[in-house]
């Protein structure tokens, strides 16, 4: 009797440590995968980044008198390289993003610039890793939904108590139009 | 949002376990039939053995080939080459975005010089995917509707659709092809064997039993050639349609370029049927306009149509 009541013992605790170690991994497997979105979102704005000195070079050429929205993209590209944190570095790219729309803009009065077959690449090259940030940001939002979705609720959440598991930050967007599907150019 | 996240996973788990059971099969197949061939030719247990034995390790060594060169072969197959980003850098840039939206690598990116339209990915997982596309269809492509084409094949990849439809064509068409080669040889050997009656030692019943198995093969074959299409199951091609929504956050750009699919009368030469299945529409058409039988593995193109817009 007493060694039949000790089996059943030992195999609900069996049951019960393979059900936690389940949610246990469960949640890191989940936060590996956000932390990898993260970096992909990291990726993208460097690239960006790397791309503004030339961009801002081969429109000086061409408009050396719009010094002010030129510095105000240097400025802005050097407040979103040094943010640090999901939303203050969120609300720097979105000065940045704002600040090459300007740039663009500008390219409509300059018809030689707009025609330099280099500004047309750089053109090219910026609305595509655009598109890529606005893309790694849905992934690392969504990521970011199913990972606190499970810190979040029973019974991982009890885990991620224990463990230390936090609700990671969405990368908004400030204005809600702008949270539409990735701007698509034909 | 989160949920079609949540569901990939249970559809990846799928189709792993899926191609395991499919390779199970195959193996198990081989072995049977490799033992029956023996034992019916050299009439005892022990050469029966000795032949599913070599069978067992020609099945081996034909899933691994499927495994690691499938893709490859279904690819040249289907005569794709493979480009450069300086070839078509606004193809390069949509897929790159989509993988990037998807968390996937950079698959490798093929285009096929055929001016019907279509599409296929393909490998062994994500990390040795490939996409290719015919000229027809991207040349017919605005951007909006090749980033929602391509988020369809990169659905497939995300989802292990690659895999299993690449052992399932690969290996089901070897299937199908020794099958033939064996009824053949079976037809003609036989003949020559009856003339010069050389080592005819297991008499009249081998000869029945061979006769039985080729009957029982020549069945089979096309059957198998048909669940190819039925395992690659339309479930897989509206999953995929939903998941290119999920990553574009755009239903119009599929639903305008399925209506362009539709359009086109022309049939891809370089499909056949076994790679068929693996294609975002049907490649031949004339199983599409026959009204769509239980069999296909592609649902109508109206219908998927009409899904995506109930999803905006």
């Amino acid at each position: 009797m007493l060694s039949i009541t000790l089996i059943i013992i030992v195999v609900i605790v069996a049951i019960a440590a393979a059900v936690l170690i389940g949610l246990y991994n469960g949640l890191v497997r989940k936060r590996i995968l956000t932390q990898e979105a993260w970096s992909q979102i990291d990726v993208q704005l460097k690239r960006r980044y790397d791309l503004i000195p030339n961009l801002v070079e081969t429109v000086k050429g061409y408009a050396a008198h719009e010094k002010g929205t030129l510095e105000a993209v240097i400025a802005a590209r050097n407040a979103a390289s040094s943010a640090t944190g999901v939303a203050e570095k969120a609300q720097a790219e979105n000065m940045l993003t704002g600040a090459l729309r300007q740039i663009f803009a500008l390219s409509e009065a300059y018809p030689n610039l707009k025609a330099n077959e280099n500004f047309q690449q750089l053109q090219e090259e910026i609305s595509h890793t655009e598109n890529n940030i606005a893309f790694a940001r849905q992934h690392y939002n969504d990521s970011a939904a199913i990972y606190n979705g499970a810190v979040q609720t029973f019974p991982s959440n009890m885990i991620a108590g224990m463990f230390g598991f936090a609700a990671r930050e969405y990368f908004e967007l400030e204005a809600s139009g702008e949270r539409e599907a990735p701007k698509v150019k034909f | 949002m989160a949920q079609p996240l949540e569901t990939f996973r249970t559809l990846i788990d799928r189709n792993k376990r899926n191609s395991v059971i499919l390779i199970a099969v195959f193996m198990l197949f081989f072995i049977a039939v490799g033992y029956l061939i023996g034992w019916a030719w050299g009439g005892t247990d022990a050469f029966g053995v000795v032949v599913a034995v070599g069978a067992g390790t020609l099945a081996f060594i034909l899933t691994l080939a499927s495994y690691y060169g499938g893709s490859s072969a279904l690819l040249s197959m289907s005569s794709a080459r493979q480009i450069a980003k300086g070839d078509d850098p606004q193809l390069f840039n949509v897929v790159e975005e989509l993988s990037v939206a998807a968390g996937l690598p950079m698959p490798r990116v093929y285009l096929i010089d055929d001016s019907a339209m279509n599409a296929f990915a393909t490998g062994r997982d994500p990390a040795h995917a490939a996409v290719a596309i015919t000229t027809g269809l991207r040349e017919k492509l605005t951007r909006e509707e090749l980033q929602g084409v391509l988020a369809h094949e990169l659905s497939h990849v995300r989802n292990y659709d690659i895999r299993y439809a690449m052992l399932m064509a690969v290996m089901v068409g070897v299937l199908v092809m020794l099958c033939d080669v064996f009824l053949r040889s079976l037809w003609y050997g036989g003949r020559g064997r009856r003339r010069s009656d050389s080592r005819d030692s297991g008499g009249g019943g081998a000869q029945i039993i061979l006769l039985i198995l080729a009957l029982v093969l020549a069945i089979v074959a096309p059957i198998l050639a048909k669940i190819i299409e039925m395992a690659l199951s339309r479930q897989r091609e509206y999953m995929a349609d939903a998941g290119s929504v999920e990553l574009t956050r755009n239903a119009r750009g599929l639903e305008s370029a399925l209506a362009k699919l539709s359009d086109d009368p022309e049939v891809l030469e370089v499909a056949n049927r076994a790679t068929a299945p693996l294609y975002i529409v049907h490649p031949i058409k004339h199983f599409e306009d026959r009204a769509s039988s239980i069999f296909d593995s592609h649902p109508p193109i109206a219908d998927r149509i009409r899904r995506l817009q109930s999803l905006e």
